[in-house]
C-alpha cells in the first residue's frame, strides 16, 4: 500500500459533468426500464446514498468516524412519524422542514459534546448517544409505539399537488421515486460544493493535521461542529425520505447495527472519494437484500465482508476501480 | 518599542523549568537566532509565545499589547506565526492546497462553504507565487506526503509564511536534511523573510548557519537566557561556548 | 496498549455464553459445587479467541490510521454477534442454579443474594491481580514500556509481537471473566455485548482513560447510579448515566483519574 493517499479534490472537468448528466438521465428513466419492485429498491439505494454522503463529510473529509449516525436517520424517520401522529401532517415538504429542524437540534446536542474528542472516543461516544435515543424510542412506547413502531402513510408531494392514488406501489415507484431522485441530485450538488469549498479544504486540513490546522488559524472545534451539523441534517433528510417508503418506523432504525451499515456503505464505496459513499450505498443496498435472502446469519456475513474490505481493499470500489483504470492506462501507454 | 517582549515568563513541567523567568525581546525587522543545547527551553519558549500552551505566569507583549492569554487563532490574526521542528503538514493535500489554506484562513475565507475554492483566483495565484519563492513550484500538484524531506521543511515554513505574519518563529528549519540542503533552505528562508521585512526568530543547532544568517543571537540554558548579543559578542562569550560544546570553530 | 477493539463487549458476551452453556449442559450430571469451578471457562474461551484475533486481524493495523482498527473490530463485532447466535441460538441461556444455590442473606430489612458476594470478590481479586501484574511484574514493565514506545522497546530486544498478543489475551480473559461471573445472575442474551461496550465506555469516560483506579471508581459510580436509575427512573436509566458522563466530560474532560491527552 502506498503511503501517499489520493487527494480528495477532483476538479470539475467536462468529462465529470458529462458522466454526471449521463447517470442522472439514466436514473431518470429507471422507472420505465425496471419493474416497480426494482425501482423502489433503487429509491432505497439513493436514500441511503444521501445518508452515506452525510456520514462521509465527517469520515472522509474531517477524519471523524461516527458509529452513531443511526441517531440522525432515526430522528428524521421519527420526526415524520410523530408529525403524522400528533400534527396530522401529510405534506412531504412539511415533513422535510420538521426533519431538518429536529436533526439540527439533535446534531447540536450530540455534536457539542462529541467534537471535543477524536478517534475512538468520538466513535464510541456517538455510538453511545445513539443508543440512548434508541432506548428512549424503545421505552417511551406510549409516544413512539415501542417495538411496534409508528405507521406513516404516503405523503402528498409538492404542497399537496401530487397525492397518492389508490395504487400505492405505483405512486412510490413513480411520483415518489422522482421526488427522491430530485432530492438526491440536490444533495449531491450541495455536498459537492461544500467539500470543494474553502470550508471543505479546512476540514481536510483538520483531518490531516489538527495541530497545523490550529496554527494556520482554523478553529478546530467550531469547524468540526459545523461539519457535524451538516452531516446530521443530511442523514436526517435521508431518514425522512425513507419512512414513507418503508411505511413504518421502529426503534431498529436507531440501533447500532444500522449505524454500522452506513459506515459499511462508505467503506465499501471508498471513503476517500466523493462518489465513494454514493456507489457504496447503492451497492450495499443490493448486497444486503441479497445477503438477507441468502442466510439468516447475514449480519455475520456482512461482518466478514467488512473485514475483507478493510484488509484487502481499503480504498473501496471507487479506489480499486481507479487503480485498475490507471494500471490499464499505464499498460497501454507503455 | 520592541515588536515582541516577554516579561518574567515561566513555564514549568513538574520539576522541569522549561521556561524560567525569561525576558526575551525581539526588535522589528531582526533575524534572531535562538540557540542552546537540547532541553534548554528554546522550543518551549516558542510554544508558549505561539500559544501552544499557556505560561504559568508572566507576560507576552506584542507591539505593546498583552497577548498572553489570546487563543492561537487570535495570535495569528495579531501577526504571530510559526513553523514546526517535526514537520507538520497536510499530507493528503497538494502543496498548493497546503499554502492556499493559510491564505484562505488569513482572508477569513475558510468559513465559506457555498463557493467552490477554485473560484478564488487571487488566492491560488498567491499560493503559486509563494511556492515559487520557496522553490517548490514544480511539485505543487503533488500531495505533501510525497515530496522529499528538504522540500517538506521548506513547505512547513511556506505555510507559516503565507499567513503574512509580522513575527515568524522557525523551529529548526534545517534539521534532518543534508548539509547542502541546509544552506539552500536557509538561503531561501532568509531571502524571503528579509524581502518582506518579516521579523524572524530561528531556533537552530547548526552554528555555521547561526553565525552566517542572524543579526542577533540569544542563547538559552536550563530555561534561562544565558546571553544575548551580536554574533561577534556571542562568539567571544565564554559562558556560551562552555555550555554549547563546539559552538565556536577555531 | 492503544489497541482499539469495538468487539471487546462481545468477548464479554462470549464468556457469558460459554459458561452458561457449560453449566447448563453439565448440570444434569454434576453436583452444583463442581460447577462453580467451571465459571472461569468462559474467560479462557475469550482469551483463546483473543490470542487468535490479535496476530491476524489487529496487528496489521497498528501502524495505520485508527479508523481501520475501528472498522475491522466493528466487523468483528458483527461476526461475533452472529457467531454467538449460530452456536447457541437466539434464545437467552441461563446458569441461574449457580445463583440460587447460594441463597441469600438478610441485611436489616433487605435481602441480598449471596452469589453477589462471589462476584464482588472476583472483581476485587481481578482488579488486584491486574494491578499487580501491570505494576509489579517484569512482564508488566515490558508491557508498559512497549505501550509507551513500541520501536524503542523492540530496539532493546523486547519481543514486541509476543508482548502484544499476551497483553491482548489477558484483556480478553478479563472480559470473558466478567461475562462468565455475571451470567448466573442474569442470562446470556444476544446484544449484551454492545450493552457492555457502551457501559464500559461510560466507565472509562468517567474514570479516565489509561487509569486502573479510574476504571474501578468509574465502574462503581456507573453501577450505583444504574441501580438507582432502574429503581427510580426505569425508562431513562441509560440516559441518566449519559448525563453523568456528559457532565464529567464538560467539567473534567480527562476523567476523574485520567491523564489529560
Amino acid at each position: 500500500m502506498s503511503t501517499v493517499a489520493i487527494p480528495l479534490t477532483q476538479t470539475l472537468s467536462v468529462k465529470t459533468v458529462a458522466w454526471a448528466v449521463l447517470i442522472a438521465a439514466a436514473l431518470a428513466v429507471m422507472p420505465f426500464a425496471l419493474g416497480e419492485y426494482q425501482t423502489i429498491l433503487l429509491a432505497y439505494g439513493l436514500i441511503f446514498a444521501i445518508a452515506a454522503l452525510g456520514l462521509n463529510l465527517l469520515l472522509g473529509y474531517t477524519g471523524l468516524l461516527s458509529f452513531g449516525h443511526s441517531a440522525f436517520f432515526g430522528t428524521g424517520a421519527y420526526a415524520v412519524a410523530l408529525m403524522v401522529k400528533y400534527l396530522h401532517v401529510q405534506s412531504m415538504e412539511l415533513f422535510l422542514l420538521g426533519t431538518v429542524g429536529a436533526s439540527f437540534v439533535v446534531a447540536m446536542l450530540f455534536g457539542f459534546v462529541s467534537v471535543r474528542y477524536t478517534k475512538i472516543f468520538f466513535s464510541i461516544l456517538n455510538l453511545a448517544l445513539s443508543q440512548v435515543l434508541w432506548s428512549l424510542a424503545y421505552k417511551f412506547y406510549w409516544v413512539t409505539g415501542g417495538t411496534d413502531g409508528l405507521r406513516v402513510p404516503t405523503p402528498t408531494l409538492l404542497g399537496g399537488a401530487v397525492g397518492a392514488t389508490d395504487d400505492k406501489v405505483h405512486f412510490l415507484a413513480h411520483a415518489y421515486y422522482y421526488y427522491v431522485l430530485v432530492l438526491f441530485i440536490a444533495c449531491v450538488l450541495v455536498m459537492w460544493v461544500i467539500v470543494h469549498s474553502p470550508f471543505g479544504k479546512a476540514l481536510q486540513a483538520i483531518r490531516d493535521n489538527e495541530t497545523r490546522a490550529k496554527f494556520v488559524g482554523i478553529r478546530i472545534r467550531r469547524y468540526r461542529l459545523v461539519a457535524y451539523l451538516v452531516s446530521g441534517v443530511f442523514t436526517g433528510i435521508a431518514g425522512a425520505l425513507w419512512v414513507p417508503l418503508n411505511g413504518l418506523t421502529t426503534p431498529d432504525i436507531l440501533y447500532w447495527q444500522f449505524s454500522g451499515e452506513i459506515v459499511f456503505m462508505c467503506v465499501l464505496g471508498g471513503f476517500q472519494y466523493f462518489t465513494g459513499p454514493i456507489i457504496g450505498a447503492v451497492v450495499f443496498n443490493y448486497l444486503k437484500s441479497w445477503v438477507v435472502g441468502a442466510t439468516t446469519y447475514w449480519q455475520g456475513l456482512l461482518g466478514v465482508i467488512l473485514v475483507v474490505l478493510v484488509v484487502a481493499l481499503p480504498t473501496g470500489i471507487v479506489g480499486t476501480a481507479k487503480r485498475l483504470i490507471d494500471k490499464t492506462r499505464g499498460a497501454t501507454s507503455a | 518599542m520592541n515588536l515582541l517582549e516577554t516579561r518574567k515568563l515561566i513555564k514549568y513541567f513538574g520539576d522541569t523549568h522549561a521556561v524560567d523567568n525569561v525576558d526575551f525581546r525581539v526588535g522589528e525587522g531582526e533575524v534572531v537566532a535562538l540557540i542552546g543545547s537540547n532541553g534548554a527551553g528554546k522550543t518551549s519558549l516558542v510554544n508558549v509565545i505561539s500559544g501552544f500552551f499557556p505560561p504559568d505566569s508572566g507576560q507576552i507583549l506584542f507591539r505593546g499589547a498583552d497577548v498572553t492569554h489570546l487563543k492561537v487563532h487570535e495570535r495569528i490574526k495579531a501577526g504571530i506565526a510559526r513553523s514546526f521542528q517535526i514537520v507538520n503538514l497536510f499530507d493528503q493535500l497538494s502543496l498548493l492546497d497546503n499554502v492556499a489554506l493559510s491564505i484562505f484562513s488569513r482572508e477569513n475565507a475558510t468559513q465559506t462553504f457555498w463557493l467552490v475554492a477554485d473560484r478564488f483566483g487571487p488566492v491560488w495565484q498567491e499560493a503559486v507565487d509563494i511556492l515559487r519563492q520557496f522553490g517548490l513550484d514544480r511539485t505543487r500538484e503533488i500531495v505533501a506526503g510525497g515530496i522529499s524531506q528538504g522540500e517538506r521543511k521548506l513547505l512547513d515554513v511556506a505555510v507559516a509564511y503565507a499567513l503574512r505574519p509580522q513575527l515568524l518563529f522557525l523551529d529548526e528549519p534545517t534539521s534532518g536534511v543534508s548539509t547542502r540542503d541546509k544552506a539552500q533552505i536557509m538561503d531561501i528562508v532568509t531571502s524571503v523573510v528579509r524581502s518582506r521585512k518579516i521579523t524572524a526568530v530561528v531556533i537552530e543547532h547548526d552554528m555555521d548557519i547561526v553565525f552566517k544568517y542572524s543579526d542577533r543571537i540569544v542563547a538559552m540554558h536550563d530555561g534561562k537566557i544565558l546571553a544575548d548579543g551580536t554574533p561577534e559578542e556571542i562568539r567571544r562569550n565564554k559562558a556560551v561556548t562552555n555550555t554549547l560544546i563546539g559552538a565556536v570553530d577555531a | 496498549m492503544r489497541i482499539v477493539n469495538l468487539a471487546h463487549g462481545n468477548l464479554y458476551a462470549l464468556g457469558a455464553f460459554v459458561t452458561a452453556s457449560l453449566v447448563g449442559n453439565l448440570l444434569a450430571g454434576m453436583r452444583p459445587l463442581f460447577l462453580y469451578f467451571l465459571i472461569p471457562a468462559g474467560a479462557f474461551a475469550a482469551a483463546a479467541v483473543g490470542a487468535i484475533l490479535e496476530p491476524t486481524l489487529l496487528r496489521p493495523f497498528y501502524r495505520r490510521a485508527e479508523e481501520y482498527q475501528l472498522l475491522v473490530t466493528f466487523g468483528l463485532l458483527m461476526i461475533l454477534e452472529d457467531g454467538l447466535r449460530f452456536i447457541w441460538g437466539p434464545y437467552p441461556l441461563s446458569a441461574s442454579t449457580l445463583f440460587s444455590e447460594l441463597g441469600s442473606f438478610t441485611v436489616g430489612d433487605a435481602i441480598y443474594p449471596t452469589y453477589n458476594l462471589l462476584v464482588i470478590a472476583t472483581g476485587i481479586l481481578a482488579a488486584v491481580f491486574l494491578w499487580a501484574f501491570i505494576y509489579r511484574t517484569r512482564f508488566g514493565l515490558l508491557l508498559r514500556a512497549t505501550a509507551q514506545d513500541m520501536r524503542r522497546a523492540s530496539a532493546l530486544g523486547v519481543n514486541v509481537n509476543r508482548v502484544y498478543v499476551q497483553a491482548f489475551t489477558i484483556g480478553c480473559f478479563m472480559a470473558g471473566l466478567g461475562g462468565a461471573i455475571v451470567v448466573p445472575g442474569q442470562s446470556a442474551v444476544l446484544g449484551m455485548g454492545v450493552d457492555a461496550l457502551v457501559l464500559s465506555f461510560i466507565v472509562v469516560v468517567i474514570g479516565g482513560l489509561g487509569s486502573l483506579e479510574g476504571a474501578l471508581v468509574g465502574a462503581l459510580i456507573v453501577g450505583i447510579f444504574r441501580e438507582i436509575g432502574i429503581t427510580v427512573f426505569p425508562e431513562i436509566e441509560l440516559a441518566v448515566l449519559y448525563l453523568i458522563a456528559a457532565f464529567v466530560l464538560l467539567v473534567r474532560p480527562a476523567g476523574l483519574f485520567g491523564r489529560p491527552a
